[in-house]
């Protein structure tokens, strides 16, 4: 187990190293300079060719690279090119947001996926699983930014029950969280469904039927915990799937988080903020892989970590 | 030094008549919540440059020079006066006594002398460090050979010179750009590089709090130097709020200023909703949207074309795509921008003109070429109705859609055929015509990265710009102004551009906030002059 998980921390050093080399290549390959961003619209020639050289942009890729990687390994991050301010402060100080917003979405859409999932699988077959089964469809495929403002429309506009966007208390929390994991429960609902409709299947719950239980607590007692396992096994991977979600959820709800960072980042091209929230959301997602693989023999004790 | 350039005189004559219009007895206190969408980078005054931090930096600091709130018309802040000399290569201003910075030491002439020192300094990376070329000394700073401006000389604590390497009639506008703000030179050092996160100047409020992409808190400076200044006790701002997010909280009562405006997408619907009609405030702004044809690329080398581009656009039409936010233009200066031409026709819109002169230019099956667009609503938008005119008389344009620095970057370097200039140019700088020009329009802008995506280069009218500038002479404004106009419609001749609209702005403000409108979209204070806006509640 220890030689399992040294292994796969080393393999994820490399993937970050890897993932880190492709982020700039594409951030130096982008047909825009970052200097000409800094200088402003009335600069001379001169002062975007002195920016230029204060921040490295003319030495040769592989230098610039090599300059990041060694402040990379001393944990410098660097400092933004527009905020003059520290990356790592920047991100540490928006984080809190972004994983509150995912615990809040890993809530949601466990709580609305397995209840979708196992009403369909008890009512296999019905009108009630047919639709619930068109409405997780619907919720895997919906663009976010959709859904999010049209919960912001009927919940927080037309009913006001929650706050119009912004960020400090439950209330707030409630909207984004169910934006972004509705994504999520479309797709639990489904594999809920299918998970249950094998228990269901099995011999123990023919067995429990005909010890005469009555049929909630077959459901509850024997089908569920067993049909809920391989499930939870997946929220680690869900961590990847969130990463590309708050980018968006987060600009609808004026969500404080890292994914609003990295989108007004993106837009003006501040390459260290870039490569600091892309490197932090690549270590969320490698972590995320690596519990979800530790996780899974604990709830299945066939699978063997090698 | 010759008395009759004292500027001052008529500057002060302005300030005494206008400066009892606002402040005028509404009582200091309450509060003010205003949105923005985009994060505060920086409050530094030598690097902040975007729509949301451009005001705020002006409450917090301030410079020698100002503008008469919701106006353009230049007025004198920390400086109490000043001299030109006769030849216009030198200025001495007399401060104000008795500022103190928000930490409590009194601002002096040397802070004068370490601002414009930071400004220009390339280690500062400031992007208003192109404003004081005129400045003795600026080129040896640019180059790292000297660190102190040669040109700036603290004559006595309250007195402070600056002479010109050329005379620059821009040169108070500089003086009152956020960039010339004065700072403290203890605070800049304690803070280094986030001083932008830790601001200390001498403006109207302070930084009470900043939680990173959140909120910013603003406190009344209780020892602002201006009686009576500023109205409000605190300004929240809060970041990160989509503007159709924003309106929907002011009408919900959460929010009291949309700080990006009212958002297209909702314009009609809150125009026509009876409760908030009322509240809804509409200003002109110094800002032409325009179509660049790069001269330097065939067939747009032939101004045959480029007149024929000008008349096959259905300008009317496009101000219809944004629902009349915007009037139509028909030269680069904005109406409301001296040595403006209100008798000038321009380009009537003519596609059968148009198929005729491009017939002319030997192209009478017309010929394919791109059109460079910012890729936000509602610039995309806009583009289609130019692909469709140009369609009309025989030209294909394919759009390209690219995020605003992409564009910037081909618009620089000269690949862009034709550029709709919509969310990214030109906002004037400050409210006087040669801000149109150089940068835009000029030859220095045409080089490899500059702005003048057109790449257009007249010598003739560099020169005679250079001549507009050296007037500095305040009797001489009027011919000063005439000689731009004639700039400008010489360039209109060549027809490097097709001017479209100037955009109007229309923001809103809560039942609960007074001011006079003109200070919620103030041309200089843009979006918007906190100091001035008032809380009815307390009243």
């Amino acid at each position: 187990m220890t030689g399992y998980v040294i292994r796969r921390l080393g393999q994820a050093v490399l993937i970050l190293f890897g993932i880190s080399l492709v982020t700039f290549v594409l951030l130096y390959l982008v047909p825009a300079d970052p200097a000409r961003q800094i200088a402003g619209r009335s600069a001379t020639a001169e002062t975007v060719e002195n920016i230029r050289n204060q921040l490295g942009l003319n030495l040769p890729f592989y230098e610039q690279y090599w300059r990041y990687l060694q402040a990379l390994l001393r944990g410098d991050l660097g400092r933004s090119y527009l905020q003059k301010t520290e990356v790592s402060a920047l991100i540490a100080s928006r984080l809190p947001a972004s994983l509150l917003l995912m615990a809040g979405a890993i809530a949601c859409e466990l709580a609305i996926g397995l209840a979708m999932g196992m009403l369909a699988a008890v009512r296999r077959g019905s009108f009630l699983d047919n639709s619930l089964m068109i409405a997780a469809f619907v919720g895997v495929s919906a663009p976010q930014f959709v859904i999010g403002i049209l919960l912001l429309y009927v919940f927080a506009v037309q009913l006001g029950w929650f706050p119009i966007g912004g960020y400090g208390t439950f209330h707030h929390l409630v909207l984004p969280s169910l934006t972004l994991g509705l994504l999520g429960s479309g797709w639990y609902a489904r594999m809920m469904r299918s998970s249950m409709l094998d228990v269901l299947r099995q011999d123990y719950i023919r067995t429990a039927h005909a010890k005469g239980l009555r049929g909630r607590k077959v459901l509850f007692r024997h089908a569920l915990p067993n049909a809920i396992l391989p499930i939870i096994a997946m929220i680690g991977i869900d961590i990847g799937m969130f990463m590309s979600g708050i980018v968006v959820v987060e600009s609808v709800f004026g969500w404080p988080g890292i994914g609003q960072l990295a989108w007004q980042a993106i837009q003006r091209i501040d390459i260290p903020i870039i490569m600091g929230v892309t490197l932090v959301s690549a270590c969320a997602i490698v972590l995320g892989n690596l519990l979800a693989d530790l996780v899974a023999p604990l709830i299945d004790p066939r699978i063997k970590l090698r | 030094m010759r008395k009759a350039l004292m500027a001052g005189v008529a500057l002060a004559a302005l300030l005494a008549a206008g400066g009892g219009t606002y402040a005028q007895d509404e009582k200091q206190g309450g509060s003010m919540i205003v949105t923005y969408k985009d994060d505060v980078s920086t409050l530094d005054p030598a690097i902040g440059y975007d729509w949301q931090n451009w005001s705020m930096i002006k409450s917090l600091f301030d410079g020698l020079m100002d503008y008469e709130p919701g106006t353009s018309t230049l007025t004198h802040d920390l400086a109490e006066s000043h001299t030109i000399s006769e030849d216009g290569l030198t200025y001495t201003f007399v401060l104000r006594k008795g500022v103190k910075f928000h930490n409590g030491r009194e601002m002096t002439a040397e802070d004068v002398k370490y601002s414009l020192d930071r400004v220009t300094n390339p280690a500062t990376q400031s992007p208003g460090a192109g404003f004081f070329g005129s400045i003795k000394g600026v080129d040896k700073m640019a180059d790292g050979s000297a660190t102190s401006l040669e040109g700036v000389t603290v004559v006595d604590p309250y007195t402070i010179k600056i002479e010109l390497s050329r005379p620059d009639a821009t040169f108070l506008h500089v003086m009152a750009i956020n960039f010339s703000s004065i700072v403290p030179k203890e605070a800049v050092e304690e803070f280094g590089a986030d001083f932008g996160k830790h601001p200390v100047g001498t403006g109207a409020f302070k930084l009470a709090e900043w939680t990173l992409g959140q909120r910013l808190v603003f406190a009344r400076n209780q020892d602002y130097w201006k009686a009576g200044l500023p109205k409000l006790d605190q300004i929240t701002f809060e970041v990160g709020q989509e503007p159709t997010v924003a309106l929907l909280r002011l009408q919900n009562g959460e929010a009291d200023i949309p700080g990006d405006g009212i958002p297209p997408a909702q314009f009609l619907q809150v125009r026509e909703d009876p409760q908030f009609k009322d509240l809804i405030i509409e200003g002109g702004q110094l800002q032409t949207g325009y179509i660049t044809l790069n001269v330097k690329t065939p067939p747009f080398d032939k101004v045959e074309v480029r007149r024929a581009v000008n008349m096959a656009i259905n300008k009317e039409r496009i101000v219809r795509v944004i629902n009349g936010r915007a009037l139509v233009a028909n030269q680069p200066l904005p109406p409301s921008m001296p040595g403006y031409a209100p008798d000038y026709k321009g380009y009537a819109y003519d596609p059968e003109g148009a198929k005729a002169l491009l017939a002319e230019a030997g192209l009478a099956d017309g010929f394919t070429t791109e059109l460079y667009v910012y890729n936000t609503d509602p610039n995309p938008r806009i583009a289609q109705a130019i692909q469709q005119d140009l369609a009309a008389i025989g030209i294909t344009a394919e759009i390209k859609a690219l995020a605003q620095a992409n564009v910037i970057e081909a618009g620089g370097n000269g690949s862009a055929p034709m550029i709709w200039s919509g969310g990214m140019a030109w906002i004037a700088d400050f409210p006087d015509p040669s801000n149109f020009y150089g940068p835009i329009l000029g030859c220095a802008g045409a080089e490899e990265g500059g702005w003048n995506w057109a790449k257009y280069c007249n010598e003739e009218l560099d020169a005679k710009a250079t001549e507009a500038d050296s007037i500095v002479d305040p009797a001489r404004q009027a011919e000063r102004e005439q000689m731009w106009r004639d700039i400008y419609l010489a360039v209109m001749e060549d027809a490097p551009w097709v001017p479209v609209f100037n955009e109007q702005r229309f923001t809103m403000r809560s039942e609960r906030l007074g001011g006079p409108d003109a200070i919620f979209v103030d041309p200089v204070h843009v979006p918007v002059n906190y100091d001035y806006v008032f809380a009815k509640d307390v009243q």
